[in-house]
């Protein structure tokens, strides 16, 4: 009952927003040609790091193209869904229109998540999907049931663990008012998810695999695509998961009770 | 005269807006760290040994990476996205009936944050030299000089680019897409990630003759003391500039008669 009542508010959330985006008709476009032309860079500085060398942190250029190609899904997630929304709860609560959402018959976790879509983002999943196909083709990786079924709970996972901390980091706008600048930080951390975790330093490994955990979210699941990875990983990326949806959750309501509302 | 009185006028929207900017101190300080992606790149190069194959020490990659991380501090635009807003919330109209080109408020503005942002890219590089005592060195004041001077001519070419790109915010109301097309190849070929010496030959034989590689790879090449071409480097800069102005010039003539403020 409460499930079908979710799931009809999310149909309406998906048409207003449509509507609303495809507006701008050519920046869709615009916004394609930016992915492409994005892969396209990664690409190109990755084949600079292969120049001379066969291998990097122990990775082979076909096999970091995986990472490529699920970063690049993983960030067209983030473009479709995280960074619409996300970024609106910073206009919400500087604007006090956090209020209207908090008086609705609805969670509001899930109204501030999943309000907005930006449709761009489509094509950058799909884009990220072919580069994927490529790469299994290349690697001669064999699909198997269970193979599939694991990467797609890795993925998941990594998806988990990137709406959290997207999801923390705009939260603590409730204290701070202007976390924009949080965000870009968070994005920049980010951006070494495109590359294969053992080409950093031991230290950089540590920072990133305990502190925030990026580690996980691209490096995992592509091991898995070449079935390098170890259980123990899996079970921890799922384990980091699950606690991390589980304290961003807990976070938001926390952060709720300090909210005071415009101008109070 | 005429020169004394924008002369005055830029003094006082200088300060204006640096006590703007002091409000955001935390902000920046943010934006600051969002900004050290070269660092992990450095990680990178260093950790795989890449640097071997072109002929850069270890020492000379860091202190480019440095540079690059500080000539990106000060050069960082975003007049696209306030420009945008600005227009979109109908801001524009007043700024155009006052006696001053309404990019100069940008400008000061810019310049400003720069004053603010200067301390914390300090304390960035402090620790940078706690991590990597080996690379610290004092250049001589005339490299310094001149490469405060091209960082500046750096700042000017992506502030005029961007300029353009924000006067079409006259003929569609997003033009921040575009400059978020703009961005990538900023991202991959003006040095940020990679050295330009790195790139494949098919690249380097065209790369110079575009404004990429003088917006960091030449200041941080000066200023670490990196083989570069200085008077070359700095007459390609003034040569973009001299390119750019006066297409910035048509362009914003053009936009300001198309004008036709909210709601007509």
């Amino acid at each position: 009952m409460n499930l079908r009542k979710y799931l009809k508010v999310y149909k309406k959330f998906l048409h207003t927003s449509l509507a609303s985006e495809l507006e701008y008709k050519t920046n869709i476009l615009v916004d394609l040609i930016t992915a492409i032309l994005s892969l396209v860079g990664s690409i190109f500085l990755l084949s600079i790091f292969f120049q001379n060398n066969g291998f990097i942190g122990g990775w082979k250029f076909e096999q970091a193209l995986i990472i490529q190609a699920i970063y690049t899904i993983l960030n067209g997630i983030t473009n479709t869904w995280f960074n619409p929304n996300l970024t609106e709860i910073v206009k919400h609560i500087r604007e006090g229109t956090l209020d209207f959402v908090l008086l609705k018959p609805i969670d509001s976790q899930f109204f501030i998540s999943l309000k907005k879509i930006n449709p761009s983002g489509f094509l950058e999943i799909m884009l990220g999907f072919f580069l994927l196909l490529f790469c299994i083709r290349i690697n001669q990786i064999i699909l198997s049931l269970s193979f599939l079924s694991l990467s797609l709970i890795t993925i998941s996972c990594s998806i988990c663990i990137l709406y959290s901390l997207w999801f923390f980091i705009s939260t603590t706008t409730i204290w701070f008012v202007k976390t924009w600048n949080a965000i870009e930080v968070l994005r920049s951390f980010l951006y070494i998810g495109r590359f294969p975790l053992n080409s950093f330093s031991f230290s950089l490994r540590i920072f990133f695999s305990v502190f925030i955990p990026i580690a996980f979210i691209t490096t995992i699941p592509s091991e898995v695509f070449l079935g390098l990875s170890q259980l123990w990983k899996i079970l921890l990326e799922i384990i980091v998961a699950a606690v991390f949806i589980k304290t961003s959750r807990k976070f938001w309501l926390f952060a709720l009770k300090f909210y005071s509302s415009a101008s109070s | 005269m005429i020169f004394k009185l924008i002369n005055r006028k830029l003094l006082t929207l200088l300060k204006v807006q640096y006590s703007n900017m002091l409000e955001y101190r935390v902000e920046i300080a943010l934006w600051a760290i969002s900004g050290i992606i070269p660092f992990f790149m450095l990680n990178i190069w260093t950790n795989n040994n890449l640097n071997e194959s072109i002929n850069i020490s270890d020492v000379m990659l860091s202190r480019y990476f440095l540079c690059a991380f500080f000539v990106r501090q000060f050069s960082v635009v975003w007049v696209v996205f306030s420009f945008e807003e600005d227009s979109l919330m109908g801001k524009v109209s007043p700024y155009l009936i006052q006696p001053l080109n309404p990019f100069f408020r940008y400008f000061a503005q810019h310049l400003a944050e720069q004053i603010t942002r200067f301390p914390f890219a300090l304390i960035i590089a402090f620790f940078f030299f706690i991590f990597n005592p080996e690379s610290l060195w004092i250049p001589n004041l005339g490299i310094l000089l001149l490469s405060i001077v091209s960082t500046f001519l750096s700042f000017l070419i992506q502030f005029l680019i961007q300029s353009i790109v924000a006067c079409l915010c006259f003929w569609t109301e997003k033009a921040s897409s575009i400059e978020r097309l703009l961005f990538i190849p900023t991202l991959f070929l003006s040095g940020l990630l990679a050295p330009v010496v790195s790139f494949p030959t098919y690249v380097k034989s065209w790369i110079y003759l575009t404004p990429f590689p003088y917006l960091i790879d030449f200041p941080a090449n000066l200023l670490s003391g990196n083989e570069t071409n200085i008077s070359g480097g700095l007459s390609m800069q003034i040569l973009w500039i001299f390119l750019l102005f006066p297409l910035f010039k048509r362009i914003w003539s053009e936009g300001t008669k198309k004008y036709t403020a909210m709601g007509s």
